[in-house]
């Protein structure tokens, strides 16, 4: 018999609000699609956002603080997505975890995870202080989402910068809310200087996608509901990826030029 | 892009925003990376100028040291302009041997048995910079320091931190 790995994945950008936790719930959702029994690991106690994304607020009984004081068991705690029984989520508990939590704290969570679950999406708290630190030394290896702008990237750079120190490996990259057009004009930071700064291996491109914030209103991830918008792709393919499939990266200069993109356009022009 | 912007873009008043945005990255970067402070970058350019004039004449004016960052390593990089060769230039006189030796190396590379042919009677001065990766420029080497003492000092900041 072999032993099964469980591949610890750490998601993380630095800087907040630049889509840690809608790849972690989109990501999530694609990999148990695929077969992939996958847990989600909420790591941000302070400010906790992941049950919200995916639709999963209203169940939560007991959280990953009651498994580590030991009064309930872990499968008490982990909340099972309807739709997508491949996919359980473990809740963040009270923020004032923040102050006895240690690093041995979150080892011992994916410890307990390992058996029934092939991967672990941590999904990081912004900042490099100690949320930041917990998180890591949960992980093996690391996918790092940032915008092109440059706050996003000098502080993705810094936390790259830990990720090396902590012997992370891989670390991949995943460039968010990319606007083609934009991109095109050089009003943005091109794809080509985010991954030359940062000297990472493209994961994936998701381009700026209105469908993101409806699907986050509904709490129902891009990537649950079979939506075609660009963003949903985009998940779909970083999924495919981390699993070793060989998808093509998108262009950004052909972005939204076909025929079907200016049909879709076209399809969701606002008449009233 | 207003039609202002486009405008100004095409008469070459205004650059594309995303030039500079590049630029400034890479200059910030390359701080934080290196954790050098502008005082201690201040001083060793003036140890540095001080040492390899000694031996050339350097244009004061042009002078550029500055950090620069590439694939996660960061390099010094000096451009140091050279009017001309001091004829005394001897490797005995020096204050500080391993400095000294390196501007030695700078000056023999550079000054007399300059590598472009005609370059010494022309009027505009030359330049040893270390962005050209030129063979037979190995003063751009000795300005840069190797990729590992780098990194050592990148980790030891972020363990500090």
């Amino acid at each position: 018999m072999t032993p099964h790995q469980t591949r610890n994945i750490l998601i993380c950008s630095g800087k907040g609000g630049v889509g840690k936790t809608t790849l972690t719930a989109n990501l999530g959702i694609a990999l148990a699609r695929q077969g992939v029994r996958t847990a989600v690991l909420d790591a941000d106690f302070g400010l906790r956002n992941l049950d919200l994304l995916l639709g999963l607020e209203n169940r939560i009984v007991f959280t990953a603080q009651e498994v580590l004081a030991g009064s309930c068991r872990l499968e008490q705690a982990l909340v099972k997505h309807k739709q997508e029984p491949n996919l359980a989520l473990l809740p963040a508990g009270n923020p004032r975890m923040l102050e006895w939590l240690k690093p041995e704290d979150m080892q011992a969570i994916v410890a307990m995870l390992a058996p029934s679950f092939d991967v672990v999406l941590i999904d990081c708290p912004a900042g490099i202080e100690d949320g930041f630190k917990n998180a890591v030394s949960a992980a093996q290896e690391a996918i790092v989402i940032t915008t092109p702008e440059v706050s996003a990237v000098r502080d993705a750079d810094r936390v790259i910068g830990l990720l090396n120190t902590h012997g992370i490996k891989p670390i991949q990259l995943v460039l968010n809310r990319v606007r083609p057009k934009m991109m095109a004009n050089q009003e943005m930071l091109s794809v080509n200087d985010v991954t030359d700064i940062l000297a990472l291996p493209l994961l994936g491109l998701v381009v700026e996608d209105e469908q993101v914030i409806v699907s986050t209103n509904r709490g129902e991830p891009l990537t649950l509901t079979g939506s075609r918008s660009p963003a949903a792709l985009a998940y779909s393919n970083v999924a495919r990826r981390l699993q070793g499939e060989d998808v093509p990266l998108p262009d950004p200069a052909k972005m939204g030029r076909g025929l079907r993109a200016k049909l879709s356009r076209l399809i969701k022009t606002k008449i009233f | 892009m207003t039609l202002r912007d486009t405008i100004n873009r095409l008469l070459g008043l205004q650059r594309a925003s995303a030039t500079t945005a590049r630029e400034r990255l890479q200059l910030v970067l390359a701080h934080d990376r290196s954790d050098l402070n502008p005082e201690l970058l201040e001083q060793m350019r003036r140890e540095i100028l001080e040492v390899v004039s000694r031996y050339v004449e350097i244009d004061f004016d042009e002078v550029d040291v500055s950090l620069e960052t590439e694939d996660r390593v960061t390099a010094l990089v000096a451009n140091l302009p050279i009017r001309r060769a001091k004829a005394v230039a001897q490797p005995g006189v020096k204050a500080n041997p391993s400095l000294g030796e390196k501007a030695a190396d700078l000056a023999k590379a550079d000054a007399p048995a300059s590598p472009e042919p005609g370059a010494a009677s022309r009027p505009e001065p030359e330049t040893a910079t270390a962005t050209t990766p030129e063979p037979g420029q190995p003063a751009a080497e000795a300005l840069q320091p190797g990729p590992t003492a780098e990194t050592a000092s990148r980790e030891s900041s972020q363990n500090l931190s």
